[in-house]
């Protein structure tokens, strides 16, 4: 055959995989919606969303952490695909979560919410655990890798840990007696960075390029 | 902690022969009602704090379907010159019951409106003949993990324990409790027998109760047990004593979309406060 082929340019794999986590991301927030207004959220429908949206956030969050680890022990290479998607989830329903308690809990009074913050422990954990995800948020376009470059864009996305840390002592801290659940998510949490230290301190280190830094190089090549 | 002032209880009356009738229910609303508005039933029996059927808010009314009213008995002891064990029913028996529209404030910061309908503890300490030695009451839950399931766990140290001073057991606000807006109690809300403390926070009204016991020292109660940094003994309800964890200050009222502001003593301050005159109430919470 001599026709020449058309070369199409090759398509990445699994390319429905970000739309539909990030699709089915919205389910939780279309069920909750549907509760309240079916009066399916119970007699204190407040109290029940402030639940939901937090522990919500801290999956969000570690969800966003097993992507490494699962490419580091599955090769998943897929799944760091994910971070940002399920990432920018936490902030958002972390965002909702303090939203509902420091308006539907406080009715925005600024003077009550700063006296809870600086009283009360564990809403003080909450409240930084909260805040490490804003810059985040705020740098996690592919342009912020450019203008931060990608080393110190790695060390600013290290906060992670904290907040994720911080969320689950939270969590710990509110309840007043079965700590199951939150020693639960602890231990899921303890695990995935166990599987990142043991990495790190068994592959030697790697120079920091990957496509992330592709990119921001040849960003910064690019700008005037 | 000073002593408890020793309670005066009036001669005791002779407990009702088995088989009398019982006596009239009392009519008419009580001068100790509120005329706030009450909680819907729905939302007073799907929203509950009982460990013992799950630590959910939904779990009571989910699981409480294993707890078996009846046949039940409840066993008076301690320093009483006649120790005995009485069928619930008797016992209903023995009083008029009345209907009394209390505040319930749980520790949590929620509060409901409830038509309880009971009878006065006094009145039963008032037929017993309680020895000059009882300081406090003790109540017991039943322990059996075949009708409370969640009592083969150890969220909380099983059987649920309850005390109160004997002044205070005595306080006319004081209900023993056999039902909700005139129905006989779910299972979830104490079934067949509880006590009702409105000026206390919630967690105060042991439910399905087995054991009352007169005793001369202080109970040992299951909350101050497990955190005896949160939960005191009293318990009385105080906007200006705060959970370590959380304010005191406001609570949510269960169908409102604003909190409001708590009142010292739930709003039972008139009824109450002299029980409580002289004591440290940061300290003795």
């Amino acid at each position: 055959m001599t026709a020449t082929a058309v070369v199409r340019p090759r398509s990445k794999p699994l390319s429905w995989l970000v739309p539909a986590v990030v699709t089915g991301s919205f389910a939780p927030f279309v069920s909750i919606l549907y509760r309240a207004a079916t009066h399916g959220l119970g007699a204190n429908p407040i109290a029940t969303v402030l639940d939901r949206l937090g522990l919500l956030a801290l999956i969000f969050l570690v969800a966003s952490l097993a992507c490494t680890p699962l490419q580091l022990v599955f090769k998943a290479k897929w799944a760091l695909r994910l971070r940002r998607s399920l990432g920018l989830f936490a902030f958002f329903t972390a965002l909702a979560h303090f939203s509902t308690y420091a308006i539907l809990d406080h009715g925005f009074s600024l003077g009550a919410i700063l006296a809870d913050v600086t009283k009360r422990p564990f809403i003080a954990v909450g409240s930084i655990a909260f805040v490490l995800l804003i810059p985040l948020a705020l740098t996690s376009t592919k342009k912020s890798v450019a203008r931060l470059g990608f080393a110190r864009w790695k060390r600013l996305h290290r906060l992670v840990y904290a907040s994720a840390l911080l969320a689950a002592l939270h969590f710990y801290m509110r309840v007043k007696a079965d700590t199951r659940l939150p020693l639960t998510w602890a231990a899921i949490l303890t695990v995935l960075l166990l599987v990142r230290i043991v990495d790190a301190v068994r592959s030697p280190r790697r120079p920091a390029t990957n496509r992330a830094d592709e990119l921001a190089t040849r960003a910064r090549r690019n700008s005037p | 902690m000073p002593d408890a002032p020793k309670a005066a209880p009036p001669p005791p009356s002779p407990l009702p022969v088995p088989g009398a009738p019982a006596p009239p229910a009392k009519t008419g609303p009580s001068p100790y009602d509120t005329d706030e508005v009450k909680t819907p039933y729905a939302d007073i029996t799907t929203y509950n704090n009982y460990y013992e059927f799950g630590d959910e808010k939904s779990d009571p009314a989910r699981n409480a379907h294993t707890l078996m009213p009846r046949p039940w008995s409840v066993r008076i002891e301690g320093e009483v010159k006649e120790p005995r064990t009485v069928d619930v029913d008797t016992l209903f028996g023995w009083f008029g019951m009345e209907e009394r529209v209390y505040r319930m404030r749980c520790v949590e910061a929620w509060s409901m409106v409830i038509p309880w309908l009971g009878f006065p503890l006094a009145d039963l300490i008032a037929r017993l003949d309680v020895t000059s030695r009882a300081k406090y009451v003790e109540f017991t839950t039943l322990l059996d993990p075949k009708q409370l399931p969640g009592e083969s766990g150890d969220v909380l140290p099983w059987p649920y324990v309850e005390g109160l001073r004997i002044d205070e057991a005595m306080n006319p606000l004081t209900l023993m409790v056999t039902g909700l807006y005139g129905k006989p109690l779910p299972g979830q809300n104490g079934a067949p027998l509880r006590l009702v403390v409105p000026w206390k926070y919630g967690f105060k009204g042991i439910k399905s109760i087995v054991k009352i016991r007169f005793v001369q020292e202080q109970p040992k109660t299951t909350w101050n047990a497990l955190a005896p940094n949160e939960y005191g003994f009293y318990a009385n309800v105080n906007p200006l004593v705060d959970h370590p964890r959380w304010s005191q200050a406001t609570e949510r009222r269960i169908g409102e979309l604003a909190r409001r502001n708590t009142k010292q003593f739930n709003g039972y301050a008139k009824y109450v406060a002299h029980l409580y005159a002289g004591m440290d109430l940061a300290k003795n919470f």
